[in-house]
């Protein structure tokens, strides 16, 4: 061995070293971010979080049950709109559109999917906010809707894409019609990854709260008019994080937790949905 | 959060080798970025033919009707999908007119944003936003290049698919969760570090970018927070397109008797810097719109300053904050043409970044956004 | 039942959900956190007492009380603690807008520094906000508060972020003691500051100083009492360095001439034991409003907020309003039926 091997060698290894710091710094933050919610959220999740309405500043208790619920109904909305439409346009996009169409409506999506969500809600805002003069919970739900379209479109379409031509020329082979073919055959094969992609752009946008900000705007009541202002969780973490109350920080971990567990539970059962369509595909 | 990727078995490095004896007859030079098919890359998927079936109408005369229905539905669907990005562009340019009629494109960019006295100046707010996504990105590319590399060429299966795992959950968190963690556990940890900085003896406080009074909210919170935020999508775009570096490259890198470090640095990421570019557009288009979780820990100050520990404002930031709150039509009008530079920006960042990935024949397997 | 069944009864409910609150008045408003404590106390206890009647108020700042009520028209009332001026009213799409107090109260320097029992002099103060004092230990700083060890660290100065009433106050008070701040500052909801952090509300300003070390900033009363902030005492016109008090802010009042329209500055009174940064704050109605039962709404809340509910202003650290003055309110306020 010569002197500029051994010189290679021992650089080789510094620089792999370098990089295996890289991931352990990688991941430290997302350690370091659960470690913290769970440590000051946990003690401020109760049943009153639930169960009650939000106090004056500076009292103590209260809960989030308003926004809770508002997220529910916002969220909710949105997806009444948002999963149809974005399933009916990846059936369209795998099953009736030329290449050209196909890969210029996918380019599409990827686009959208990029666009910042503050700018969605400043189209519904003006959209709809402006009209109604007022701010209401259906102008959040149209904003979330924009934002989980292109998710539900590309997952959809992805999931649909892997369905194995076979299917379908067996199906026209049968004589059914088309119509049918791509609802009763192939979607419901693809039925667990278009689940999964349902789940995380539900997820996606339980989070979100720039949007909310100047359409659904907030209630410190429990409303659920789709026409009348509505607190949604994020929002009211928003709010609570910061203020200057002890309190409301709690609550703010609390609520934290709250939406991580919901949001990491979605996220994890969707890939046990998937390894586990999976696994009875290969037994 | 990770589609459901094919990872192609075969692909991994097999290690480092002894580098071989000086080769006694000459061999012919092997180009380096030869696109040569792969020998034990699995037999591709028969590629089906993606003319859909269903051009034609069947000629029977039941389910005709409900055919065309179907397919003007679906049609609908995804025009209306399609016709969003149209929708998006022309309600934002129409809510900005009021304010380009009043002030034009020139105003936007003076430095002076006062509202209530009629000045629409958005140069601190670009300056903000530019410099968060700089500092974000100088730290995230790096970072989530070397992880990459670290997931697809040093470390095992099994452990890097649960740090891959890990690093993606991070970008399912919400950005406002983000900024609650920020508030209270990052910017402390920034503001002592801020101190010791500012209390050095090396007198480190007047280097310009030190310079200032150690708050902890500012430019470098922010910037660490977007970092934190970028580095799921470079993490995993570079992962895709360091596993599709085709295992020929390696073994002629081992073939002329590379170390692996030698192999990953001259042959495996030369060959793939297309799509870290890729992936660093990706990234830098997400923190570009990024809201909240900078909005909690910039500072709000509307100002030009180079240095890391002074606070600024991004123009998501000052859209977040004031719309509720702008003094007038004129005013609101000005904020939405502020979110029509970003959506402008946006699209264009993702256009390009899309397009080079297209280009590197990833085509449209690219990993989900979260916001 | 299948799950279609599920799916088709779970939407019927959720699209008859509204009904239920068919009964109930909806009123919303918008305006300063300057008054957010008191007036969430007030709707909150309001409503106990009328369950129907729900007042949702968004404190988004003074100035987004005024557009969103005078010129958006998306809500019901508006709320300020700096009043509106002859040009925003004209330009106002209902008219006549009434001013009508609801409360004083007062706006405190506050800060975070380890040394406490700190005072300020006006001219200290707009000092500061113009940048031209920017260490603690500053001779300025030292003048007004004579045999104190000032720590030698910068100034952390933050200031709001959005447009509001207690800014108005503050800028207006600075302005009226220092030539050179209403020169380069000069007095509005939204000021362009030349240094300093922005906090969002009074909640936000609060929040930042009390996690930044070094910070100064300036909030409403209770807002540094409801989270133990240090705030500190002014110079008033007859040179006494007085606290925000109930007693100090009334005193404020005491002097002032209060026009037709309840329009006016009671910033840097004359007279002693007046608290020089004090202010009232005043909500936006108008007769005009087309829905008829919540001008009712509206009106009968005032009723009972000028009279009732004043006794809830002492314990939140606002003064109550004179009684003479709120008898000339009512006259207005019936204006509203």
């Amino acid at each position: 061995m010569n002197r500029g091997h051994v010189y290679r060698k021992i650089l080789g290894r510094i620089m792999e070293g370098v990089c295996l710091v890289a991931a352990v710094i990688a991941v430290l933050p997302l350690f370091t971010f659960l470690w913290h919610l769970f440590a000051q959220g946990f003690s401020s999740l109760s049943f009153s979080m639930f169960t009650q309405l939000p106090m004056p500043p500076g009292e103590l208790g209260g809960g989030m049950k308003n926004a809770i619920l508002g997220s529910v109904l916002v969220v909710g909305l949105a997806t009444v709109v948002g999963i149809p439409v974005g399933i009916g346009a990846a059936i369209f996009m795998t099953e009736f559109a030329g290449p050209t169409i196909a890969s210029a409506l996918r380019f599409a999506c990827d686009v959208l999917s990029g666009i910042p969500s503050i700018v969605m809600g400043l189209l519904a805002y003006q959209i709809v906010v402006v009209p109604m003069h007022h701010f209401s919970a259906v102008s959040g739900s149209v904003a979330l809707a924009f934002i989980m379209l292109p998710v539900v479109v590309i997952t959809t379409q992805e999931m649909l894409y892997l369905v194995p031509h076979s299917l379908r020329e067996a199906g026209h082979a049968l004589g059914i019609p088309t119509w049918r073919i791509a609802s009763s055959i192939i979607l419901r094969a693809a039925a667990p990854g278009v689940l999964t992609g349902m789940i995380l752009s539900v997820s996606r946008i339980a989070g979100e709260t720039a949007p909310m900000l100047f359409t659904a705007f907030g209630n410190p009541y429990l409303s659920l008019d789709p026409k009348s202002p509505i607190s949604t969780l994020p929002h009211m973490i928003f709010n609570y994080a910061i203020s200057p109350y002890d309190d409301w920080h709690r609550l703010a971990w609390g609520g934290a937790l709250l939406l991580v567990l919901g949001i990491l539970g979605a996220t994890l059962l969707s890939r046990f949905i998937l390894w586990w369509h999976q696994r009875s595909l290969n037994t | 959060m990770d589609l459901p990727t094919t990872e192609k078995p075969g692909s991994r490095s097999p290690g480092p080798v002894a580098p071989p004896k000086a080769p006694t007859h000459a061999m012919p030079p092997l180009s380096l970025s030869a696109r040569v098919p792969d020998a034990d890359a699995p037999p591709p998927v028969p590629e089906e033919p993606r003319r859909p079936l269903a051009t034609r109408f069947p000629k029977r005369s039941s389910g005709r009707t409900a055919d065309l229905i179907f397919r003007l539905a679906t049609g609908a669907c995804a025009a209306a999908v399609a016709g969003l990005i149209v929708v998006a562009i022309v309600f934002m340019v129409r809510g900005s007119i009021p304010a380009f009629k009043d002030h034009g494109l020139g105003a936007i960019l003076s430095p002076e944003w006062d509202p209530t006295n009629q000045k629409y100046g958005a140069l601190t707010f670009l300056f903000g936003t530019a410099y968060t996504s700089l500092i974000g990105m100088m730290i995230a590319l790096p970072l989530g290049v070397l992880t990459a590399v670290a997931l697809v060429e040093i470390l095992p299966h099994s452990l890097s698919k649960v740090i891959s795992l890990a690093v993606e959950l991070l970008a399912a968190i919400p950005s406002v969760l983000l900024g609650l963690w920020g508030i209270f556990t990052l910017v402390p940890l920034v503001r002592s570090f801020e101190v010791s900085i500012y209390k050095s003896p090396l007198g480190l406080k007047n280097i310009p970018i030190f310079s200032g009074s150690p708050m902890g909210v500012g430019f470098l919170a922010a910037g660490l927070l977007l970092a934190i935020m970028a580095l799921p999508f470079i993490l995993s775009v570079t992962r895709e397109v360091l596993l599709q570096v085709p295992v020929s490259q390696r073994e002629a890198a081992y073939a002329l008797g590379a170390t692996r470090w030698q192999a990953i640095y001259n042959y495996i990421l030369p060959y793939s810097w297309k799509g870290i570019f890729g992936a660093g557009l990706l990234g830098l288009a997400r923190v570009l719109g990024e809201t909240m979780a900078v909005t909690m820990v910039i500072g709000n100050t509307p100002q030009i300053k180079a240095s890391l520990f002074a606070s600024g404002y991004t123009l998501a930031s000052v859209i977040a904050n004031e719309f509720t709150e702008a003094p007038s039509i004129l005013a609101i009008s000005a904020l939405i043409s502020l979110g029509l530079i970003l959506l402008v920006v946006s699209i264009l960042l993702n256009a390009a970044a899309r397009l080079m990935l297209i280009y590197l024949g990833r085509g449209s397997s690219s990993p989900r956004e979260a916001k | 039942m299948t799950s279609r069944t599920f799916i088709r009864a779970g939407l019927a409910a959720l699209l008859m959900a509204p009904l239920a609150f068919a009964q109930t008045i909806s009123v919303s408003g918008a305006g300063g956190t300057f008054i957010y404590p008191l007036a969430s106390k007030w709707f909150h206890e309001y409503n106990v007492l009328h369950p129907n009647i729900q007042i949702n108020y968004q404190s988004i700042g003074s100035g987004g009380g005024i557009r969103q009520f005078s010129v958006e028209r998306t809500v019901d009332f508006g709320e300020t603690d700096g009043p509106m001026n002859d040009q925003q009213l004209g330009e106002a799409k209902i008219k006549p807008i009434m001013h009508l107090p609801l409360a004083l109260g007062g706006v405190v320097p506050i800060y975070n520094l380890s040394v406490h029992g700190l005072r300020f002099s006006g001219e200290t103060l707009a000092n500061i906000y113009l940048g031209k004092v920017v260490m603690w230990d500053d001779a300025a700083i030292a003048k007004d508060n004579p045999g104190v060890k000032l720590p030698a660290e910068p100034i952390n100065i933050v200031h709001r972020a959005d447009g509001s009433g207690t800014t108005y106050t503050w800028v207006d008070f600075l302005s009226k003691v220092s030539p050179d701040f209403h020169k380069k500052i000069g007095v509005g909801t939204s000021v362009t500051w030349p240094v300093g952090l922005g906090g969002k509300g009074n909640e936000g300003v609060a929040g930042l100083v009390r996690q930044t070390p070094g910070a100064i900033g300036y909030v409403e009363l209770i807002y540094a009492l409801q989270n133990k902030i240090a705030y500190a005492p002014v110079k008033n016109t007859a040179g006494e360095y007085v606290n925000a008090s109930l007693e100090t802010v009334s005193a404020a009042a005491a002097t002032a001439q209060i026009p037709a329209d309840y329009r006016v500055s009671i910033t840097n009174p004359p007279g002693k034991g007046a608290y020089p940064i004090s202010t009232f704050t005043w909500i936006l109605a108008s007769p005009a409003l087309p829905d008829q039962t919540k001008k009712k709404a509206i009106h009968d809340f005032l009723v009972w907020a000028l009279t009732k509910g004043q006794s809830y202003s002492k314990d939140l650290g606002y003064a109550p309003l004179p009684k003479k003055l709120v008898d000339r309110e009512l006259k207005d306020v019936a204006k509203l039926q």
